[in-house]
């Protein structure tokens, strides 16, 4: 059983979790996911690794409630139990090398673009942040972006916070304005990450995308996570989840990840009106 | 007297319409007297041809003699010396082509139902006997099994046996690989996977879910920070292969993988079930192996009206007699030498319909397989709003990518030599991993040899 130690919530919609796992801990980087189960019925999901502490053997996830599962881990606390957590998976961001990089968040994304961001800092990188969401109150981790950026910059898409835009136009202008990144990093909905791709494919700069897709086990064995990149098909699972976003299809993966919206919906009504609670 | 009926008692079934509305087991087993009747068959050959066909070499007439004493307990003490999983053998071996084609009741009639009788066997026990398996005094040598199946399983079983301390770990939440989350619950009851299991853990083997080698822990680490003497891969093939034609990524496409781990592993048959699954209600499944049965069968239970495509005939089907019979009777149309072109969309962004190229068999080539080849020009598209890929899988690259030094074939099978033994000194590997995709009781016959080899390796180790 792995124990959550810590939770906090960080806006109304997104929690942050740090689990008792120790051999995760141990091996985790940035760019790397978990798959958890909530209870014994529970189905698998898989989140990415927000932050990881070797020493304490922790692993902090950070997860936005969309459906049931997640509603399901939402009411959970300090001291209960996840059933199972099972990881590090996929290939970590590969950040060797890189001087110069922008790293574009959008919503719970940030969550993961923020250990990456931090990372490139701590090797010595330039980093300039966007970090996107659709109002103030939605806004996670901007204190902690600011430490680690040379540059952040906010947005919204009401004006409630930062810049009223979507995060691309930011992105847009540096590039404009003659900053050279070695990479650009977006992890964000992939309406927003196609959108990020297309806005830097005709500069040239390399613009990796971290995919998020759904899968059953995360080793390889289902090809549920399958994506088209440059004409092939591959696991996100084992493959990336990182991959070169001017090669991948987004609509597929966008068409893809709505297979089971139905059925989603449905479960989480149910499950909110088990916990009593108004279906947001 | 020997029972000189030509033919085997019958094995009592479900009702196939029934049972193509539910997930409980198809075959029910025989009653005691059934089984005796059977055993009754068996003349005690000298030769005993039946054992050189089982893979683990159980002592067939020996236990067939008890059981036609009405000894069940002793028939089953005399199994279990050569097999960790009569319960779940007993349910899944081909029989057909192993030892019961080399029964001597079969030269004129049928052979003795060896497989049938094995699984009343391990039925029976499970289910009266009270002796249950007491861990042995520790050796204090330990060993770790990579994968749960039937190879790890096996090799954890006769390791423990002999006092080895035996740790499992398992990638998935669920020990039991394949038997788990492929062989669905109509032929195989996930509460024998599990009852095998905890006898297993009763002699003292420890499982570890949540681990995947290679990410979690490497074998390099298992080795040096863990102190496990000797390491045994059993990961199995679990990766899928596609077809690569056009629409293969449109929504309902599943590999039988993914499908069948939804169904069993995850019980998205179940109508409260946390995973959701596709419920077609026209489904194709492309493919011809048990895989191919399995997942068309369960489609089939979700309501579907299912047709397995496959580009050779009746004849080569490589998946079991039994299982084309019971897929035909519970209404699974076959559309023989047919090979999918193309998958099409609905509008919607589901798949709409399969084109299909019709094949016929060349001549025999050299080797004397007829070849399927396309008819020029004949193409037809077929109406479904899911499709099932059962193509076969291939070994799991995670493990050969963190293990440095350890040679794989080019299509990803471990190299290792007849013992189980590969080219890192120690480390064993067997079933699947080493042999591609193949039967459960391969994957035990090599499971059961590395642990002999890892025993007699530990032991030369220690004496030099």
């Amino acid at each position: 059983m792995f124990e959550i130690i810590r939770k906090k919530e960080l806006n109304p919609t997104v929690t942050l979790m740090e689990i008792n796992a120790p051999l995760v801990a141990k091996k985790a980087q940035p760019g790397q996911f978990i798959i958890l189960r909530v209870d014994e019925e529970g189905e698998r999901i898989p989140l990415t690794v927000a932050d990881y502490d070797r020493e304490n053997g922790t692993v902090t996830i950070i997860f936005q409630v969309v459906g049931a599962t997640t509603e399901k881990l939402n009411h959970l606390n300090e001291g209960d139990c996840l059933c199972d957590f099972v990881g590090p998976l996929g290939k970590e961001t590969e950040t060797e090398g890189l001087k110069k990089v922008a790293v574009v968040g959008g919503g719970v994304g940030c969550a993961i673009a923020y250990p990456i961001a931090k990372k490139l800092h701590e090797i010595g990188c330039e980093v300039h942040t966007i970090s996107g969401f659709r109002n103030k109150d939605l806004v996670i981790l901007e204190d902690e972006f600011k430490a680690v950026s040379d540059k952040f910059i906010l947005t919204t898409d009401d004006g409630s916070a930062g810049e009223k835009c979507v995060v691309t136009e930011p992105l847009k202008r540096l590039l404009d304005s003659g900053e050279k990144y070695d990479c650009v990093i977006t992890i964000g909905p992939l309406i927003m990450m196609k959108f990020v791709c297309l806005t830097t494919k005709p500069y040239g700069v390399k613009t990796i995308a971290s995919m998020n897709p759904i899968m059953v086990d995360g080793t390889g064995m289902c090809g549920g996570c399958r994506l088209t990149v440059g004409g092939k098909t591959v696991f996100a699972c084992v493959d990336g989840p990182d991959f070169d976003g001017h090669e991948i299809d987004f609509d597929e993966a966008m068409a893809r990840s709505s297979t089971y919206k139905d059925f989603e919906r449905k479960a989480h009504e149910d499950t909110c009106n088990l916990f009593k609670k108004e279906v947001k | 007297m020997a029972n000189m009926s030509l033919e085997k008692n019958p094995m009592p079934s479900q009702d196939p319409v029934e049972r193509s509305r539910n997930f409980r087991e198809v075959a029910l087993g025989y009653s005691e007297e059934q089984a005796i009747d059977e055993a009754k068959r068996c003349l005690n050959c000298k030769n005993k041809p039946c054992v050189s066909g089982c893979p683990v070499k159980i002592y067939i007439p020996e236990f067939i003699s008890k059981v036609a004493e009405g000894d069940f307990e002793g028939a089953y003490e005399i199994i279990s010396v050569s097999s960790s999983l009569p319960a779940v053998c007993g349910r899944v071996c081909p029989q057909e082509s192993q030892c019961e084609s080399k029964c001597v009741r079969g030269i004129k009639g049928e052979s003795v139902a060896i497989g049938r009788l094995e699984r009343f066997v391990a039925d029976w026990h499970n289910q009266n006997s009270k002796n249950s398996a007491r861990k042995p005094s520790s050796n204090g040598h330990k060993v770790a099994v990579i994968g749960s199946g039937p190879a790890g399983l096996t090799c954890a079983g006769d390791l423990a046996k002999k006092g080895y301390e035996v740790t499992v770990f398992e990638a998935l939440h669920l020990a039991g690989g394949v038997l788990v989350y492929g062989i669905p619950e109509f032929r195989l009851p996930k509460s024998i996977v599990q009852k095998e299991i905890e006898g297993l853990k009763a002699l003292g083997v420890n499982i570890q879910t949540n681990v995947v080698i290679g990410k979690t822990i490497t074998i390099d680490e298992l080795v040096s920070e863990y102190g496990f003497e000797a390491v045994f891969i059993g990961s199995g093939a679990g990766l899928p292969k596609f077809m690569n034609i056009p629409g293969e990524n449109l929504k309902g496409v599943y590999s039988a993988n993914e499908f069948l781990t939804r169904i069993n592993l995850m019980k998205a048959y179940k109508e409260d079930g946390n995973t959701p699954i596709q419920r077609g209600k026209k489904v194709a499944v492309v493919g011809g192996g048990n895989v191919a049965m399995d997942a068309a069968r369960c489609a089939r239970r979700l309501g579907a009206e299912v047709t397995i495509v496959y580009r050779r005939t009746e004849k080569e089907l490589p998946a079991r007699l039994e299982e084309v019979e019971h897929a035909k009777e519970e209404g699974i149309v076959f559309k023989l030498l047919s090979s999918p072109l193309s998958i099409k969309d609905n509008g919607e962004g589901w798949v709409g319909s399969m084109v299909c190229q019709a094949m016929k068999l060349s001549e025999p080539d050299d080797g004397g397989r007829a070849r399927p080849v396309p008819i020029e020009g004949e193409t037809f598209e077929i109406e479904t709003d899911a499709v099932i890929m059962a193509l076969g899988t291939s070994p799991n690259p995670l493990i050969k990518s963190t293990t440095e030094g350890l040679e794989t074939q080019k299509w990803g099978g471990i190299v290792a030599d007849e013992s189980g033994l590969t080219s890192r000194v120690g480390i064993y590997a067997g079933g699947d991993a080493v042999t591609g995709a193949a039967t459960v009781i391969l994957a035990m016959g090599a499971g059961k040899t590395s642990a002999a080899a890892i025993d007699e390796y530990i032991k030369n180790k220690n004496n030099n």
